[in-house]
């Protein structure tokens, strides 16, 4: 997924409307009953626009039921550089996972 | 958090810090394990100028490859072609947009991949600077040169780079249409008129080398294949992937009941490879420089294109802005 | 496949022009004051994508470039359904009829004849021909004629998306920057002499009550739909007089010639050949 990408300090100063068009994230469910799963990406002025640019761009092969489009920079990722650490818990927690409990292989229903 | 124009801004430093040591170790052993990384992971300064080098050229030529094909929307023969055209065009806009939000999670933004095309600093696949000059054209690249890129894109699905795979993931779903499409436009017309087939030999003899010439310098003569394989971004070498396309296209090339302007297509039983004759180094190289037939032109439309758009782009904005502003009041 | 054929044709399905064609074969003619209807409907859906059609690649940003081609591929999919059925009554296909009829014999209005001018101009038009052919077809689909009723079940889905982006564009354009303020009023302008053509009936249409969609009637609710966007939009209606153009739609603008010699160029230069 892309990343929030900050303009450059010589850009902010300049105009607001010689600005690019922001960076928005697309999601697609791709038919009733399943999540909206990420897509890509584009860049369009504002949200209307840029939900249209996504049924255009994303669902031009029947792809789509639903379309979601966020700013790419309103959104918040796990810390990348503490990759490891963040998820080790779960590790080792076996028992959360029903293939840990072996005795009871074979018995109908359950 | 480390967004990626910060990543981009690391610069190599004389002695590493113990951050990039780390980061180092962390991405040897993701491309050890062929997992994929990540746009938030740390990684060589190298990988990311070579990617974004690779991805932005590979946007580039989607775009750019839009024009000889557009070219003759207008005058597409029947209504049904025009509008397989339409969609197969529309569709290299679509790659061009995937593959630029794919090298934007790199750190380069797509304005600034924008103008690094409009000012020449980079470049785009040599191919779409020959012309298109009669409806053939439009069956020979969609037959050699999609093929040829759908040759090259297949591997590349696997790109230890995630957003690019994913990226050739979904062109490569897409554009299996687009070869089978030149390949009928072919066929129609070699079992058409005498015209008709003359037609499309002759774009076939005018594509076939240029085609060729589209996975690259021969190994001896591509110094950077080595390091690109070894970060597995790519699978096989230019070579390899070339005997691999002409082993297939001397065979459909019968289907079509033309000929390949080669007599030198055999199959080496000893390597496994496909050969062919000499390919015209000297031209490749100056095409690539800019002296194609159409460099110019395909540039000036494109340059044309940005900046007759220049007052709708503002507009939008002013008006995004106007409206966020408006919003924030109320 | 004939089989099914029978059932596609009914408003609500994904009609094909191929569906059409294979219901020609069956027998499903259309009568030759349908037919001269369903090329006016055909040869402006057929123009105005060979208009737009010329935006691929040259669109402000890449994402138009790809929502103006999805609008052109749904106006020729029109063009080729109506085109197709048009031709059932002469024994003519659809590449018969885009590509062997002279100036003279189109039946497409002087407003999708416009050049694009620039993306002002082409938003322009574009907002005047979605507004009308979502009045006519949402219309049509009640018409006696059930291929024509099939086709436009289809074509006002899509339609209605080709008047949402006109409008969009429109209203950022119209309430942007001054100079695209003035750029996209300047399209109105030079657009706006040949709305009326539009809504013009003539005997054909008299002809086919209950087939075909009465023009003027469309007016009103035009009128009032333009007048909302432009109040969003800060635009004005132009103030300019309709052109003298032609309710039976035989006369054409001088710019149908130039379009018409390079879309049929290559089809003409091989008499008989198929492609």
């Amino acid at each position: 997924m892309a990343q929030p990408v900050k303009p450059a300090p010589e850009e902010t100063s300049a105009l607001s409307d010689k600005q690019p068009w922001p960076l928005w994230e697309v999601f697609v469910r791709s038919s009733r009953g399943l999540s909206h799963v990420h897509a890509g990406s584009l860049h369009a002025p504002d949200a209307e626009m840029a939900v249209r640019n996504a049924r255009d761009l994303y669902t031009r092969r029947n792809e789509g039921v639903s379309l979601w489009v966020v700013p790419a920079s309103a959104i918040v990722a796990s810390d990348p550089d503490a990759k490891g650490e963040f998820f080790e818990s779960p590790k080792g927690k076996d028992y959360r996972h029903a293939t840990y409990y072996t005795k009871s292989e074979g018995v109908k229903h359950l | 958090m480390a967004t990626q124009t910060d990543a981009g801004d690391q610069k190599l430093h004389a002695v590493p810090s113990a951050e990039d040591e780390a980061g180092q170790a962390y991405f040897d052993k993701i491309i050890a394990e062929d997992s994929r990384i990540e746009p938030a992971d740390w990684m060589p300064e190298k990988y990311r100028k070579t990617l974004t080098r690779q991805m932005s050229q590979h946007a580039h030529s989607e775009i750019i490859g839009m024009q000889p094909e557009a070219n003759w929307i207008t005058r597409a023969p029947s209504l049904k072609r025009k509008a397989i055209l339409m969609a197969k065009v529309q569709d290299e806009a679509g790659h061009g947009l995937y593959l630029y939000s794919a090298t934007e999670t790199l750190g380069t933004p797509r304005h600034v991949l924008n103008e690094q095309l409009m000012s020449g600093k980079a470049k785009y696949s040599s191919i779409f600077n020959y012309p298109a000059n009669n409806w053939a054209d439009m069956g020979a690249i969609g037959w050699l040169v999609d093929g040829a890129a759908i040759a090259n894109q297949v591997p590349l699905c696997r790109a230890s780079y995630g957003p690019y795979g994913r990226a050739m993931v979904r062109i490569c779903k897409e554009e299996s249409f687009h070869q089978r499409q030149g390949f009928e436009i072919l066929l129609e017309l070699a079992n058409g008129t005498p015209a008709q087939k003359q037609m499309a030999q002759d774009a076939v003899n005018r594509f076939y080398a240029p085609a060729l010439m589209m996975f690259g310098p021969t190994d001896t003569d591509s110094p950077n294949s080595q390091q690109s394989m070894a970060w597995n971004i790519k699978r096989f070498s230019n070579d390899e992937l070339r005997s691999r396309f002409v082993g297939m296209i001397q065979e459909q090339v019968k289907v079509l009941g033309l000929t390949l302007p080669d007599d030198e297509i055999r199959y080496n039983e000893e390597t496994g490879m496909w050969e062919h004759g000499e390919l015209n180094w000297d031209e490749f190289y100056e095409v690539l420089a800019g002296r194609g037939p159409c460099n110019a032109q395909r540039m000036e439309r494109r340059r044309e294109a940005h900046e007759n758009g220049a007052w709708v782009r503002e507009a939008a904005a002013a008006y995004a802005a106007k409206k966020a502003q408006k919003a924030q009041v109320a | 496949m004939s089989g099914e054929s029978a059932t596609r044709i009914t408003p609500g399905n994904a009609l094909r022009p191929e569906d059409i064609a294979q219901q020609v074969t069956e027998g499903n003619k259309a009568s030759e004051d349908v037919a001269d209807y369903a090329l006016r409907l055909g040869d402006d859906a057929l123009i105005l994508a060979q208009r737009l059609g010329w935006w691929i690649s040259r669109a402000p940003e890449l994402e138009e470039d790809v929502a103006l081609g999805n609008i052109a591929l749904d106006q020729i999919g029109h063009a080729r359904s109506f085109l197709t059925y048009a031709g059932s009554a002469w024994g003519k296909s659809e590449d018969d009829l885009a590509y062997w009829r002279g100036e003279s014999e189109f039946r497409s209005s002087y407003l999708v004849e416009q050049p694009n001018g620039d993306f002002g101009r082409t938003i322009a038009r574009q907002l005047v021909i979605a507004a009308y052919q979502h009045e006519l077809y949402s219309r049509l689909v009640d018409s006696q004629d059930e291929t024509l009723a099939a086709i436009a079940a289809k074509a006002v889905k899509e339609v209605d998306y080709h008047r949402d982006h006109a409008e969009q564009w429109t209203v950022r354009l119209g309430d942007g920057t001054e100079e695209s303020h003035r750029r996209i009023a300047a399209g109105f302008t030079s657009v706006w002499p040949y709305v009326q053509q539009l809504f013009e009936d003539d005997d054909l249409i008299d002809r086919l009550d209950g087939i075909a969609v009465r023009p003027s009637e469309l007016r009103a609710s035009f009128d009032a739909y333009i007048a909302a966007v432009f109040a969003e939009a800060t635009l004005e209606v132009p103030d300019v007089q309709p052109a003298m153009t032609d309710k039976t739609r035989v006369k054409h603008s001088e710019h149908l010639g130039y379009l018409l010699a390079e879309m049929q160029v290559l089809a003409r230069e091989h008499p008989g050949a198929t492609w």
